[in-house]
């Protein structure tokens, strides 16, 4: 299988090493402790295991048989076919972390690319190699701002309608750091709450302030003031993006943030049960020695040809060690790739009609339910793809029915705030047709008389 | 020739992917908010599919040869990994889905956890952490949580030997303690006399690797740890090298409170070219309820005719959550499959092969390159890349020139105890016959390099680019498809 010795062959190799058998490598392990006896299955055949994990996988109830009106950080959108063939390329797969650049130049080029497609969309100057997911994006972004501050600015503002994933990575993520408040979502404050309710909390003492863009309920709002009283302050802002959505709304980077994070997902990759995903990351170039990740840079060779490294490696932990900003090794290379290969396919168009095509769904959908007895639209700003409906039973009720008629239905608002009780979080994609739309307003109609 | 990026092979109104047209009435969008220009390129199907394809064959990867990197466990990534983890019930189940239908994640998660605890001896495993590192992070953290709960706030320090990983003491650092490092005495073990002196009640605790990243399992094993218990600190099991100790010892039988696995490494999924990786973290009883948020258990026990019903959960005390949803569930899902092909013998069976490749080879090597701890090793070990009669070959210029044998480098310049260190691990996966060219390749450049220095200084010869100028790209700082604009 995928030990190729063969009795011979290990006879031979242990005769070369002056060993008689393959317990004696093992002698400096505590003898109390060595060859535990495993409580675990024997091993089984390719074919056997395979059905195994078949049955696993039809257990569950997916959106390969489900029609998805669930988003809330994860969005079930067509991926290419493209994508995945070229994914599954082992030249890509199976190689590491690009250290020796002479024989990781595909790698090396397709994040260039990457952190180029990344930095476009955002309207950003520069992008790392990405992060683990949105949420450890959103940690780092401010854990950089507080090292921009050199420590001396330790508030971090983050609005109540960031992904609550997002907003409880940071502070797990930021309990080591002494001092730091985390302030502006706390559960007293209404969770739809505008960006605009963060100034009067912008003080000297903010190093980042965090808003979503659209933010968690779809809801897109001019940030240009927000920005704006931030830079007054002196203090750093960063949004949290949706890719897709940036195909249709302002650039941040047209805004003037100062970091873009934002969780890769909808870019031609897979639901994946939440993961893996892909960490977005850019800034403007003022903060590229503050940023954590691999970082590829253009050069030449010795013969003068172009070629790419990893870059700036000296702010790294192999190198820093302790002195280090983060301890981020590897990215979400495969991630990062697929990514590249789907804004290369969709390109300025595709990007620009995935988006409007999500939006004027959305759209229709919130419309026609909003007309539905019991059912009221609750997003009274203008919204990408998600928006809040009130509806006239609890949401886990009314998810089990959908689920019954082949419809996963919205995210269920309840789980985040009291206040939000039978408030269902809707999220169309490019994926679901007008049909589908009005079959699940018909449902909804049908799961509200029962 | 090399080749161009996808902005240089754009051309203006070229589609490469057709969408639906709009089935539904347009709506305005709000012009304030819209977007002026985005700059993405332009390009057809084919050409997509011929640039990336192109990249692909510039790369070095398993699937290409020998990837002997060490401490990094290159071993050959199963094809039915990739055929699993996609299938349509695992690749298109929504993370926030309602749990009852996606009870076949749940059920493959909860008994992943199982196994991980089995083959490591803890009593509880989280698989969120997304890598490695991330895992140490975890670890650290809840090193803090477990000491803030008994409210001894003065353990600020953890001690980190030489040897370790560089993540080690980042990881550290950013979990707020100060490290303290430790040396390694002549063996290639901790030293113990240098433990003794800086164990004390500020002692959060130590994070270990062992097998260390010499490759050498810790003589002194039992006595290190009792000596950090005993000063009231923790021992974190760096879980890197877990490729030597499958079902040979449990971490947690040796007295490790907590470890990270990485299951890019030791439990075959594919690295990706840089990640996705994975790294579940393994905790004792006492630090159970640290652990990050979720874990899976069953929330209904079942019976003869209805199975259980397993759901998340949040551990009492647990230091939060770590990222988004429920960890990098496709990897999991990969790292399942390997577990369920290799079973109980087969796991024994792939640390006994890695080490045994290891032996051989280093039995091999050390007839030409200076073996500094010349003992019995695990999976991997180290040489010195240098000799005193040629100075000026280093490290860098072996592995330059093995890859004109088309072998990938082994790691080097670490461990940062060795002399330009060549870190070497062969993986179970490797016949005799590949252990055998790597080897004659290893001994020829030894002769190349007394005999023809030259050719290594300007190695590697046939590889698409040869050696890059790295203080250009840090001084010029070109990384996007335009130079970055001063202002």
């Amino acid at each position: 299988m995928f030990i190729p010795h063969t009795d011979d062959e290990r006879k031979v190799m242990l005769e070369t090493i002056g060993k008689t058998s393959l317990e004696e490598l093992f002698n400096v392990v505590p003898q109390k402790y060595r060859y535990p006896n495993l409580d675990l299955p024997v091993g089984l055949s390719e074919m056997e295991v395979l059905e195994q994990i078949q049955d696993l996988a039809d257990a569950n109830d997916a959106c390969d048989n489900l029609v998805c009106f669930l988003g809330a950080g994860a969005y079930d959108h067509y991926t290419p076919a493209v994508v995945d063939s070229l994914l599954r390329r082992g030249e890509f797969f199976t190689a590491y972390t690009p250290y020796q650049p002479e024989i990781s130049q595909g790698t090396l080029q397709a994040i260039f690319e990457y952190q180029s497609l990344i930095a476009h969309l955002t309207g950003m100057e520069v992008c790392n190699a990405s992060h683990y997911d949105g949420a450890t994006a959103a940690a780092e972004a401010c854990i950089t701002a507080y090292h921009h501050f050199q420590g001396k600015r330790k508030t971090f503002l983050l609005s109540p309608a960031v992904h609550p994933d997002y907003r409880a990575t940071i502070r797990t993520y930021l309990c080591g750091f002494e001092g730091k408040l985390i302030q502006g979502d706390e559960p007293n404050q209404d969770p739809l709450s505008t960006p605009e309710s963060l100034i009067p909390s912008i003080d000297g003492n903010t190093a980042l302030v965090l808003v979503q863009y659209p933010d968690f309920f779809g809801r897109i709002f001019d940030l240009s003031n927000l920005v704006k009283k931030a830079h007054e302050a002196g203090s750093l802002i960063a949004v949290a993006v949706n890719p897709i959505a940036l195909g249709l709304i302002k650039a941040p980077g047209e805004i003037g943030v100062d970091i873009v994070v934002g969780d890769g997902q909808p870019l031609g990759i897979p639901l994946s049960f939440g993961g893996p995903t892909l960490g977005l990351f850019a800034t403007r170039k003022e903060l590229i020695r503050k940023v954590s990740g691999r970082i590829v840079g253009e050069t030449m060779d010795a013969q003068g040809r172009r070629g790419y490294v990893l870059t700036l490696t000296a702010r790294e932990q192999h190198i820093r060690r302790e002195k280090s900003t983060s301890n981020i090794c590897t990215n979400q290379g495969l991630m990062a790739l697929a990514a590249t290969i789907y804004l290369s396919l969709l390109g300025k168009q595709g990007l620009r009609k995935i988006s409007e095509l999500c939006y004027q769904k959305a759209h229709y959908a919130a419309q026609n339910i909003g007309k539905l007895r019991g059912f009221s639209i609750k997003t009274d700003i203008p919204f990408f793809n998600e928006f809040i409906v009130k509806c006239p039973k609890s949401i886990s009720l009314m998810n089990n029915f959908l689920i019954d008629h082949g419809f996963l239905g919205g995210y269920d608002l309840a789980t985040i705030s009291p206040t939000l009780e039978n408030h269902m979080l809707v999220a169309v994609t490019e994926k679901i047709s007008k049909e589908m739309i009005d079959l699940f307003c018909e449902k909804l109609v049908e799961v509200a008389n029962e | 020739m090399s080749e161009p990026t996808i902005f240089e092979l754009s051309s203006p109104g070229r589609v490469g992917f057709q969408l639906p047209e709009f089935d539904v009435p347009k709506v305005d969008f709000p012009q304030n908010l819209l977007r002026g220009n985005l700059d993405l390129p332009e390009l057809s199907e084919i050409d997509v599919v011929r640039h990336f394809t192109r990249l692909s064959s510039l790369n070095y990867s398993i699937d290409k040869g020998f990837y002997p990197l060490g401490s990094c466990t290159m071993k050959y990534n199963p094809r039915i990994n990739e055929v699993t983890a996609r299938l349509p019930g695992f690749s298109f189940s929504h993370p926030l889905q309602p749990i009852k239908t996606v009870q076949g994640n749940l059920f493959l998660m909860f008994q992943l956890q199982e196994w991980l605890k089995e083959i490591t001896g803890f009593a509880a495993v989280s698989l969120q952490p997304a890598a490695g590192a991330q895992g140490e992070f975890v670890g650290c953290l809840i090193i803090r949580a477990y000491h803030q709960d008994r409210k001894d706030y003065k353990r600020k320090i953890i001690l980190v030997p030489d040897s370790a990983h560089g993540t080690n003491p980042a990881s550290t650092t950013m979990a707020g303690f100060d490290v303290v490092n430790i040396p390694s005495d002549k063996r290639g073990n901790v030293d113990i006399a240098a433990l003794k002196l800086v164990c004390n009640e500020n002692v959060a605790g130590l994070m270990l690797t062992n097998p260390n990243t010499l490759g050498l399992f810790d003589e002194n094993i039992l006595e290190i740890i009792n000596i950090i218990h005993k000063a009231g600190g923790l021992v974190y099991g760096d879980g890197a090298n877990l490729n030597a100790l499958l079902g040979i010892v449990r971490p947690a039988d040796l007295g490790i409170d907590v470890m990270h696995f990485n299951l890019h490494k030791t439990f075959s999924t594919p690295h990706g070219g840089g990640g996705p990786g994975s790294g579940p973290v393994g905790v004792s009883k006492e630090l159970a309820d640290f652990l990050p948020e979720p874990l899976v258990g069953i929330i209904e026990k079942g019976d003869d005719e209805i199975p259980p019903l397993y759901g998340f959960f949040k551990p009492f005390k647990s230091i939060g959550r770590i990222k988004s949803f429920h960890g990098q569930f496709g990897i999991l899902v990969r790292a399942f499959t390997y577990i369920s092909m290799l079973g109980k013998d087969g796991l024994r069976q792939v640390s006994e092969y890695a080490v045994l490749n290891a032996n051989y080879l280093m039995h091999k090597l050390k007839e030409k390159y200076t073996l500094p701890y010349d003992r019995t090793c695990m999976h991997e070990f180290v040489l010195e890349g240098i000799w005193n009669d040629i100075p000026d070959i280093h490290a860098l210029d072996i592995a330059k020139r093995l890859m004109d044998y088309d072998f990938h480098p082994p790691t080097n310049y670490f461990p940062l105890i060795v002399k330009e260190a060549l870190m070497i691990e062969p993986t179970e996966t490797e016949s005799k016959q590949t252990l055998d060219r790597f080897a004659e390749a290893m001994l020829k450049i030894a002769d190349e390099a007394h005999t023809n220095p030259q050719l290594l200084h300007e190695a590697p010869h046939h590889t698409p680019v040869s050696r890059l100028d790295e203080v250009k790209a840090a001084r010029d700082l070109v990384i996007c498809c335009w130079p970055v604009k001063d202002n």
